[in-house]
């Protein structure tokens, strides 16, 4: 433990010094070595981005990288929206983009213009819950409550998709959304509930 | 994820002529962000080609054509497609998660890449993600590769469902070219086998966009079936599948398709079962024999033995399957 102290205390002392020694540099130095960094650690690129969440309109700017999911957690603190895989795989992080369900981790941000976004925090009307919320509260609709939003959001668009005819159905259609707790009963509970 | 340039096309010359080696295409992103996550695409400009190419399903007198950026949930919704084209719903809906069908449109799915677990790792040596590094799979964990037509250097396989169901129904895929001229490839012949260059999906030429995929009239719509076996019953990949239709004049087999996925580098169609049920009864005796027939030319790995009598299975289900739905 303390060697490795010891020696991430002198690389510190030294690319210090290497960082000083750097400014006392002339100018085609400097720009030499910022072409050399250019090359190992490309420049981001930013992109400057209107859009529309919750029916409120952001301008904003942000890394082309940016997914949707990052843009909702990172830049504008709706952290409702969970992040449980961040590749397509549990269903955690579902949104709704011009009223369908959508995966928002593998969504660029940069392609949301001119589209709408609904997300967990949108469903409520002021303080009344939307009725899958309510749902899910009296269907024992999830434990831990990680994956919830993600389930609510897809089971609002499974009702509004119509595949609620049989229990089969509703499993069949709600399988992009995992549930570690295994909530699994009380999901589909909630869900004959707002279809019935 | 490396940084890069975004843009949006905004026209199909411009966007053709100004595609270079580092720029990739992106649709519904579901594949390629993945993709980029894990450092395995690492484009340098992103093109949105959403607004460039039709997303209408159109009918004309020899069949269909679907606009590569059709999504894929808008497939299993056309009604004319539910009543003249029913197997590719059924393959649509055996794949993914509604969301990501949603999201997925018809070319990139056509283009999605395998899900060979070493693919994936980019610490492990793959010749399809670096061209001479080795295959992982082949002497390692290959409970999920081919079965067939594989070569030393690859074994992955196509993870498509759709592209099962296209494969078995004869479709075409048409392309543009960087010259803006458009040009018909037969599916049989879109995909390709790994051979000595497993880095090369498809036959796709360079710089090209799909444009969309034309499916011929055909008489299987009544006795079509899509059979997927997988690790769990929804929302994964095949470990075996397939898409089987018969055209019947009264119990008479008239023709029969089957293909499968999961079991080679590209949709795999068993032309010499198929053959073998032209003018048979359609009853179990000839399906069990039809299926033994595809199985007898597997040559599973290591791992992956059991893919032949499930292969089997699957084919017989799925035959009996065409008439009962
Ligand atoms: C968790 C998960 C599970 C999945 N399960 C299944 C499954 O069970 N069965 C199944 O079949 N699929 C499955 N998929 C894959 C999914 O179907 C594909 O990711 C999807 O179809 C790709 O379409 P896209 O529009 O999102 O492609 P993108 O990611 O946008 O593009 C994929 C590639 O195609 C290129 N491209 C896209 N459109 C065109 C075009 N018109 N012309 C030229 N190039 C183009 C892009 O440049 C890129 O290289 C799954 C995906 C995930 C994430
Ligand atoms: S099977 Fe193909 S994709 Fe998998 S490790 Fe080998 S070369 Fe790579
Ligand atoms: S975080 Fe998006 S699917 Fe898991
Ligand atoms: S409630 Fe805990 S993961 Fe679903």
């Amino acid at each position: 433990m303390k060697t490795e102290h010891l020696y991430s205390r002198r690389f510190f002392l030294k690319t210090a010094a290497a960082f000083t020694a750097l400014a006392a540099l002339p100018s085609t130095v400097k720009a030499f070595y910022q072409e050399v960094k250019n090359f190992i650690v490309p420049a981001k690129q930013t992109l400057p981005l209107v859009v529309t969440i919750n029916k409120k309109e952001y301008q904003l700017s942000a890394d082309t990288r940016t997914t949707l999911l990052d843009l909702l957690r990172e830049n504008l603190q709706l952290t409702g929206t969970k992040k449980g895989c961040d590749h397509g795989q549990c269903g955690a992080c579902t949104v709704h983009v011009d009223g369908e369900r959508v995966l928002s981790c593998l969504t660029l941000a940069a392609m949301l213009p001119g589209k709408k976004v609904t997300t967990i925090e949108g469903l409520a009307v002021g303080d009344k819950l939307h009725p899958m919320q309510q749902a899910f509260i009296e269907c024992d609709g999830f434990q831990c409550g990680y994956c919830t939003p993600g389930q609510i959001m897809s089971a609002v668009a499974c009702v509004k998709e119509g595949h609620t005819r049989s229990v089969a159905e509703i499993k069949e259609f709600m399988s992009g959304n995992l549930c570690r707790c295994g909530a699994y009963n009380g999901i589909v509970e909630s869900i004959q509930k707002v279809a019935r | 994820m490396k940084p890069f340039a975004f843009t949006k096309a905004e026209s199909l010359p411009k966007t053709l002529s100004a595609k270079k080696e580092t720029t990739q295409f992106i649709a519904g992103g579901t594949n390629l962000l993945d993709l980029m996550k894990k450092h395995i695409s690492q484009p340098d400009e992103l093109v949105d080609i959403t607004s460039m190419l039709s997303d209408k399903i159109e009918a004309h007198k020899k069949g269909i054509r679907i606009g590569a950026m059709v999504r894929n949930s808008t497939v299993t919704l056309d009604a004319n497609i539910l009543t003249n084209y029913p197997l590719l719903a059924k393959a649509i809906l055996a794949g993914a998660s509604p969301q990501i069908r949603n999201m997925a449109s018809a070319g990139g799915n056509l283009l999605q890449r395998t899900r060979c677990p070493y693919f994936y790792d980019i610490t492990t040596p793959c010749n399809k993600r670096q061209p001479g590094s080795g295959c992982s799979a082949v002497e390692g964990e290959n409970r999920m590769s081919a079965i067939i037509g594989y070569s030393e250097q690859c074994v992955a396989v196509h993870p498509s469902d759709f592209c099962i169901a296209l494969a078995a129904l004869d479709a075409a895929v048409v392309v543009t070219q960087s010259n803006q001229k458009n040009s018909t490839i037969p599916f049989s012949d879109f995909h390709r086998l790994p051979g000595s260059t497993p880095q090369q999906d498809t036959n796709l030429p360079a710089n090209a966009l799909i444009h969309s995929i034309e499916i011929p009239v055909n008489d299987f719509h009544k006795n079509c079936a899509y059979v997927k076996v997988r690790d769990r019953d929804s929302y994964a990949f095949a470990l075996v599948s397939v898409a089987a239709a018969l055209d019947l004049k009264g119990n008479t087999i008239q023709e029969a398709r089957l293909a499968s996925g999961g079991v080679a580098h590209k949709p795999w169609r068993w032309y010499e079962a198929e053959q073998y049920l032209k003018g048979k009864e359609a009853n179990a005796v000839h399906f069990k024999e039809a299926a033994a027939m595809a199985a007898k030319d597997v040559k599973p790995l290591a791992h992956n033995g059991f893919k032949k009598l499930m292969l089997q299975g699957a084919i017989e289900t799925a035959l009996q399957n065409c008439l009962t739905t």
